[in-house]
């Protein structure tokens, strides 16, 4: 399957010639289990099987609460504490299924930031990286909706908030936004089909993330040198790589480990920490909460969202040339959306020669600084939008577009990046002194 | 690989602080020592069965608990009832409107065990089931809400703050009388102060001014609004425990897989 020259399944026995020449799925698993990865990956690579085991987590825990979960208006909030309360094991699979979603957004968002700093989005790795912000958009809806079936005050006004974010799409926007809900405010038919689709597309990121596996065993994966497998011969290729089997596999699995504890300290003695009190309260849609928070993955792109005012001069100038079609609010849901598509055009805008950071001395800092930007905007998005915040929400805002749009292209053309080592075996044994003489056994 | 493992292991932590960035505007809440706080803290039964007690003859007269099943209180690391007590208490306290009685047109009925606790008489009044979980005692710093890391989420403390927090003060606004409060967000509350020391007498003798009362009925609403912690804190102590010999054989398995390969004997 993988570009990089390996040993592939051979059927020995009758019965295994029998299956293969009908269906070769014994040879698709060894394939995919086996493939060549490069030897030299580190600790930050990780992040992927620790994402594949959340999918499989919230699934299998998200099926046994669906079992006692009721939804409807007047029932739902009272389903979750007859799950709390009632169901045997049931708090702790709540709380598991609950800070589920928190780990999975901490591991994807170190995914990508991973990915963003050994260039893994660049060719011929553009798909892989396409795929991902798909899967990623997926996971936004599927948290949005789960969020708002407990049915409390910030689902109820979460829900009300970001399906407004659609009411402000110039001419179509009240008729999607009531398409959207059901009716022309959050209401039962809201909590139903949210309920729906929360099932429904957690089956589509497993298919995703399917895709999203194919395409980079097809190219083969990153490495933090970002110098690509030696594929002339196969002796040229092992010397670059291991199997996957057994060698990433325990590696993985021994950090999905440290990973698992640290989850599972959080879920035992602190599960709330990650929620909001609010969410305690049933949802009442006479009573608006003092301050409507989103859950804390959200929180960067909600500080986008609210940092283009109608004061900002970049709005008041789109706003002129459109002839007020878009207004503060709707560039507002441009810029929230445009923040995350900008991330997906990074293949294209990153002009530079050099695919991993390592190698580069200036990008190096303005990818550090992004990183810091995420954070700054995760921290203003939960606090109120008076001064020194706005300015703060837009300095940030603006950082996250200039560099996907001005510093990665410019980089690439006045960067003179250092010389990555000729090859993954040169780096391997740069590391581990005693390693080349191990290879010649 | 200790040194990125630790990196890792702050980024994430950096980027799950965001999440308890609540943002809040209440009052000053000062932390108090509870039993239940920490890892391997524990309901103290006396103290619930006197909150318990503190609920039913001050709070119920407004409040619900319409969430809480009267037979939790004969659970295992909670009140503590015996059955026979959960029976007596249900009987002696609650009437609950049953819809077969009286030929189907339903009539009131001593509660039984079975029954939850009633919701409040009063609609202004919030049900307490969830309170302690509702609401969040401390915010800090600046907003992070890193401090819930080593002193709980506060909910308990507010209670009992708010509990503690009257000023004397009034005013009438529209027709209702508000109470100045140093805890409540915004200040005034419409509440009236309900402790004033002395309400409640215990078997035992326990102190009753109002700081330990505002105490025990703290307690008592933070098992009502979690009274499987216990069990939780089990589970994850066994959960943690487990990952740890797990984790660590694989970290011996990774190391002498890997030992041929980075040369290693």
């Amino acid at each position: 399957m993988a570009g990089i020259p390996h040993d592939h399944y051979e059927p020995k026995t009758g019965f295994e010639k029998w299956l293969h020449s009908r269906l070769p799925i014994v040879g698709l698993a060894y394939d995919t289990l086996m493939i060549p990865t490069p030897k030299n990956l580190n600790w930050w690579w990780i992040w992927g099987i620790v994402l594949a085991f959340c999918l499989v987590l919230q699934i299998v825990t998200g099926i046994i609460l669906v079992m006692h979960y009721t939804p409807h208006v007047d029932m739902a909030f009272a389903s979750i504490e007859h799950i709390m309360r009632d169901v045997n094991g049931g708090h702790f699979i709540r709380y598991v299924h609950m800070n589920g979603a928190s780990l999975f957004f901490v591991a994807v968002y170190i995914h990508m930031f991973r990915g963003l700093f050994y260039g893994s989005y660049k060719a011929p790795r553009e798909i892989t990286w396409i795929i991902g912000m798909l899967i990623y958009l997926a996971m936004m809806a599927t948290g949005f909706l789960g969020y708002v079936l407990p049915w409390g005050q910030m689902s109820f006004w979460g829900a009300t908030v970001i399906t407004g974010l659609f009411g402000a799409i110039p001419f179509i926007g009240e008729g999607l936004q009531a398409w959207l809900l059901g009716g022309p405010a959050v209401d039962n038919a809201t909590l139903n089909r949210f309920f729906s689709l929360h099932y429904l597309l957690p089956f589509v990121i497993a298919a995703l993330v399917a895709v999203h596996i194919w395409a980079f065993h097809t190219t083969g994966n990153n490495n933090p040198t970002g110098v690509e497998v030696r594929r002339g011969s196969k002796e040229d290729a092992e010397k670059d790589t291991l199997p996957f089997w057994p060698y990433f596999v325990i590696k993985d699995l021994f950090a999905l480990g440290i990973v698992m504890i640290v989850f599972f300290a959080i879920v035992g003695f602190m599960p709330n920490y990650l929620g909001h009190p609010d969410n305690y309260i049933e949802a009442n849609p006479l009573v608006t909460p003092a301050h409507i928070v989103p859950e804390w993955y959200y929180l960067p792109f909600y500080a986008i969202l609210r940092a283009f005012t109608a004061d900002v001069w970049a709005v008041q100038l789109v706003s002129f040339l459109t002839g007020g079609i878009v207004d503060a609010k709707f560039f507002g849901v441009l810029a929230m959306f445009g923040a995350i598509f900008v991330m997906a055009l990074a293949p294209w805008t990153d002009t530079s020669s050099v695919r991993s950071g390592q190698y580069r001395p200036m990008f190096k800092w303005w990818f550090r600084l992004l990183v810091l930007d995420f954070i700054v905007l995760m921290w203003v998005g939960a606090r109120d939008t008076n001064f020194p915040h706005d300015w703060i929400s837009l300095i940030g805002a603006t950082y996250w577009f200039a560099y996907f749009l001005v510093i990665l292209p410019l980089l690439g053309v006045i960067e003179k990046p250092t010389t990555p080592p000729a090859t993954i075996e040169d780096d391997f044994n740069a590391h581990y002194p005693g390693a080349s003489d191990a290879a010649g056994e | 690989m200790i040194r990125k493992l630790t990196t890792s292991a702050l980024v994430a932590l950096a980027l799950t602080t965001g999440g308890a960035l609540a943002a809040g505007d209440g009052g000053h809440i000062h932390d108090e020592a509870f039993s239940f706080e920490g890892p391997f803290g524990t309901y103290d039964q006396n103290q619930l069965q006197r909150g318990l007690k503190i609920y039913t003859e001050i709070c119920s007269s407004c409040h619900g608990l319409q969430y809480v099943p009267l037979r939790s209180l004969a659970d295992e690391g909670g009140v503590g009832f015996t059955e026979d007590q959960v029976r007596a208490y249900a009987a002696e306290n609650f009437e609950v409107w049953d819809p077969d009685l009286a030929d189907g047109d339903g009539d009131y009925r001593p509660a039984k065990p079975v029954d939850h606790f009633p919701k409040g008489a009063d609609p202004l009044a919030p049900d307490l089931s969830l309170m302690a979980k509702a609401r969040a005692g401390f915010h800090g710093p600046a907003g992070t809400g890193l401090n819930q890391l080593f002193r709980g989420m506060g909910g308990a403390e507010y209670i009992s703050a708010f509990l503690q927090g009257f000023t004397g003060e009034e005013k009438e606004v529209a027709g209702s009388v508000l109470y100045e409060n140093t805890a409540f967000p915004g200040g005034w509350t419409a509440m009236a102060p309900q402790l004033y020391g002395e309400d409640v007498d215990f078997d035992d003798g326990h102190a009753n001014d109002v700081h330990h009362e505002a105490m025990d009925i703290s307690a008592f609403l933070m098992w009502a609004a979690e009274p499987k912690m216990m069990e939780r804190q089990h589970a994850g102590f066994v959960a943690v425990l487990l990952l740890v010999i797990l984790t660590s054989l694989l970290y011996l398995t990774n190391k002498k897989l890997w030992a041929p390969h980075k040369g290693k004997k």
